[in-house]
């Protein structure tokens, strides 16, 4: 193993750290506010091939992104629209939107398998600091969506501890009726948490097809979208934690396609299932401290809410 | 109607609510209601359960809209779309259930509705604390909620109103909750907001309580005003209750002395532990005898619901036996202890007891399915047959036997529960503060079954916080605090203020002044 390469599994660490991170951030977001949505996978396979054919037709690497970012919080808003709009059961509604998404981006993308990239998001060079030893290339060489995660997760946390919204927005997840009497909209909340949650998703798909790999094929998602569901519980809806987590969770990833190369004999299936096995262990850890302090979950997860019912 | 307004005028009058209309599927819960509330004062509205108090209250609220009806704050008029709109306009409520957030601080629940865009949560924690003393609420503003008790959340749920500065606030029958004690500071601080010039809707079906604390009333029956801004003072507790239940309501007399056979459940140095991993009871050593009512009194919090729950099973014991009929039941299932005929009617009605979104039938069969099928399939005939038995026998008003037991008032949700329970013919039955937020011609429907219960030989076991209740229909009363029996009394010739003191023997010192 060399230094160069210890260096690229960093790189990619951190890289797919971030990926992971802006998926998640938007998880919780919608999950803080009360929506469960188990369309992620869905919603970052329509971002990354929006993204790339935005970038192939427009040219321009940031309008591909906004373009991403907007192509699935609309996909989202479905799943608002028919769980919190309408109240349907929202574990139904979401993997019918992983399955809608993955079907949606395949056939918008079916003219653009193969196809070089339009445009890229290069890394963004940091003068001085992109020179140093270990730190320059892992953490100031980085595509300019890593700095956006970074930023996103330092606002997410800053918006749900310390602002107004931020209090409306978990309470609403945690008591829509109290939310309701408190005179917030738990409507306009969770259709927002959830749109915006949709909105990173989809960022986190267009790092893929701008940056990862630039390029479109079927199946590029490849369950990072149900690894970012699974962080969200890994990192006990907390931003920090969950930031924290997308390192650990990218850098299995980052692995498992170095193994080989570092000449480890290690299957890379069980590597890929390292995350699951810790959001069981971590699951395992808050239901028995349960028994002495509320769930970290928000309370009204999952629970579609109507005034006038008793 | 009994009473002519007193002279007022649009301004001083806070609230005025005139021909209020609003129904339900199958109901009608205000029929062209009418309510003024003076400001500055705090105005009791009466009426039994399902009188349509909540409903009104919630139309006022911005909860419910209404079907018909004028609605006028401080002489203005107004149309709430949500409750948004009510706080806005300075209304407040107090919900039944508190509408508060287990995991939030104090501090985070109170400013919820009105919180700067960006939170310091220090200078947040002060404010909430500066309001709170200024109307004498003890709360620590950083704590977080699911720590505090019932009492202290009421606190909180004042505060959250308060600090939207509500000119009118409206208490949803704020003493079920409370201690005697709390019940006294409750008043106390109402008083002071009355002085402070808001106006105060204090819901409840307790006269005594009402006369204590508020200086007028409305009554409303059945939907409809019978009475509107009648001045307490003036007026007897006898006329309010007669014009609650429109008939002279009597005070229950004792029924005749029972004649207690062979113990029918036995208690052997029993322990449990309750939610949080504490000891809730402790060696517990009592029988029940057929024949009698045995009742348990105390404050609270006190062991008692634990006690019910190992009794019927749902909790396991950590020490001692339980034996009915002779028999160790101690970690007996509770279907089986069922079937041995052991009868349960749980605190928490809907919750335990009931399940809210199952049809009036299917709850009715919950316990009995089994008779009511053939294979794996439940016949539907037979079951709703059963059902309406049950109805019919127990007095249930309903309107739609197939649809959500939600929808029943809390009277007739009490008397299907217990009619469900005693159908099975026990020998034991354990009744959880049985009577608790019914109206008095429910309390006396469900006291008199268990009386009946009694008289056919059952043992009974009666826990409730109604001390009055209790030395009226118990044939024996053991009063439990901290887990434990402080005293045995004869309701014949035990004195309320014995009892009393034994309730509160040692708790008083640690949670007052």
């Amino acid at each position: 193993m060399t230094e160069a390469s210890l260096i690229g599994l960093f790189v990619a660490t951190v890289s797919f750290g971030a990926l992971l991170y802006l998926a998640a951030l938007g998880e919780l977001l919608a999950e803080k506010a009360g929506v469960l949505n188990l369309g992620v996978e869905g919603m970052m396979a329509v971002g990354a091939v929006t993204a790339f054919i935005a970038g192939v037709e427009l040219k321009n690497p940031w309008a591909a992104l906004l373009v991403a970012m907007l192509s699935s919080a609309i996909l989202a808003s479905v799943h608002g629209f028919f769980t919190v709009g309408l109240g349907a059961e929202q574990v139904v509604s979401g993997l019918s939107l992983t399955i809608l998404g993955l079907g949606l981006a395949a056939y918008l993308g079916k003219d653009y398998v193969g196809l070089p990239p339009g445009a890229e998001l290069v890394p963004v060079e940091w003068a001085g600091l992109s020179d140093l030893p270990w730190v320059g290339p892992i953490f100031f060489s980085q595509a300019p969506i890593v700095y956006l995660a970074l930023l996103m997760g330092i606002t997410v946390s800053f918006v749900l501890s310390s602002t107004r919204l931020g209090l409306a927005l978990r309470a609403a997840g945690e008591s829509a009726s109290s939310t309701d009497s408190a005179g917030h909209s738990v409507l306009g909340l969770r259709l927002s948490a959830v749109a915006a949650g949709g909105a990173l998703a989809g960022a986190s798909g267009a790092y893929l097809t701008l940056s990862i790999t630039p390029q479109w094929a079927e199946g590029l998602t490849a369950g990072r979208g149900w690894i970012a569901v699974a962080l969200v519980i890994f990192g006990a809806w907390r931003p920090g934690r969950v930031g924290i987590g997308a390192l650990i969770f990218g850098g299995t990833l980052a692995l498992k396609t170095r193994l080989q190369t570092f000449g480890v004999d290690f299957s890379p299936i069980i590597l890929s299932m390292l995350p699951y096995v810790l959001t069981l262990v971590i699951l395992l850890v808050i239901s028995i401290q349960a028994r002495k302090r509320p769930s970290p979950a928000p309370f009204g997860l999952g629970l579609a809410y109507r005034r006038e019912e008793r | 109607m009994n009473q002519a307004p007193s002279s007022t005028n649009d301004s001083t009058l806070a609230v005025e609510l005139s021909d209020v209309w609003k129904s339900f599927p199958g109901v009608t819960a205000n029929a062209g209601v009418n309510l003024s509330v003076r400001t500055g004062t705090i105005h009791a509205l009466l009426g039994e359960n399902g009188a349509g108090k909540s409903t009104l209250m919630n139309i006022l609220a911005g909860v419910y809209r209404p079907d018909r009806g004028e609605l006028k704050i401080h002489g203005q008029s107004h149309h709430f779309r949500n409750p948004a709109d009510a706080l806005s306009a300075g209304i407040g409520m107090v919900h039944q259930e508190f509408r508060l957030i287990p995991s939030f601080s104090v501090a985070e629940n109170v400013v919820l509705g009105s919180a700067a865009t960006v939170l310091r949560t220090r200078q947040v924690e002060l404010q909430v604390s500066e309001l709170a003393e200024r109307f004498g609420l003890k709360v620590d503003p950083s704590q977080p909620l699911w720590q505090l008790s019932m009492g202290e959340r009421q606190k909180v749920e004042i505060l959250k109103i308060l600090w939207r500065n509500a000119q009118v606030l409206i208490l949803d029958e704020p003493t079920t909750v409370l201690t005697p004690s709390e019940v006294g500071e409750l008043g106390d601080i109402l008083t002071k907001m009355a002085n402070d010039g808001r106006s105060i809707i204090f819901i409840s079906h307790k006269l005594h309580e009402v006369s204590g604390i508020c200086d007028e009333a409305t009554v409303l029956r059945q939907g409809k005003t019978v009475a509107s801004a009648l001045p307490i003072e003036s007026t007897g507790q006898r006329e309010l209750a007669q014009l609650m239940v429109g008939t002279s309501a009597s005070s229950t007399d004792r029924p005749s002395p029972s004649t207690p056979g062979a113990p029918l459940l036995e208690l052997d140095g029993l322990s449990a532990l309750g939610d949080r991993g504490l000891e809730a009871f402790s060696n517990l050593t009592f029988q029940v005898n057929s024949g009698e009512i045995v009742g348990i009194a105390g404050v609270a919090g006190n062991g008692q619901r634990e006690l019910a729950d190992v009794i019927a099973g749902l909790r396991p014991s950590t020490t001692g036996s339980l034996l009915m009929d002779g028999a160790d039941i101690t970690t007996a299932s509770p279907q089986f202890r069922f079937k041995s005929g052991l009868a349960y009617i749980p605190e928490d009605r809907l919750g335990v007891g009931l399940a809210p979104r199952l049809s009036i039938t299917d709850n009715a069969i919950l316990r009995v399915y089994r008779q009511q099928r053939r294979g794996p399939f439940i016949l539907a005939e037979k079951a709703l047959s059963y059902c309406k038995d049950i109805v019919h026998r127990f007095g249930v008003r309903s309107a739609d036997l197939e649809g959500p037991i939600a929808a029943l008032s809390g009277g007739n949700l009490q008397r299907l529960l217990v009619g469900r329970e005693l159908d099975g013919e026990p020998s034991v039955v354990v009744a959880s503060q049985p009577t608790r937020g019914l109206d008095v011609q429910g309390v006396k429907a469900i006291q008199e079954l268990l009386i009946q219960q009694r008289d056919s030989g059952v043992a009974v076991i009666m826990i409730s916080e109604d001390l009055d209740e209790l030395l009226t229909i118990t044939d024996r009363l053991l009063v439990m605090e901290s887990g434990v029996i402080r005293g045995e009394f004869d309701p014949r010739t035990a004195s309320r203020d014995e009892v009393g003191m034994a309730m509160l023997s040692d708790g008083q010192a640690i949670t007052d002044t």
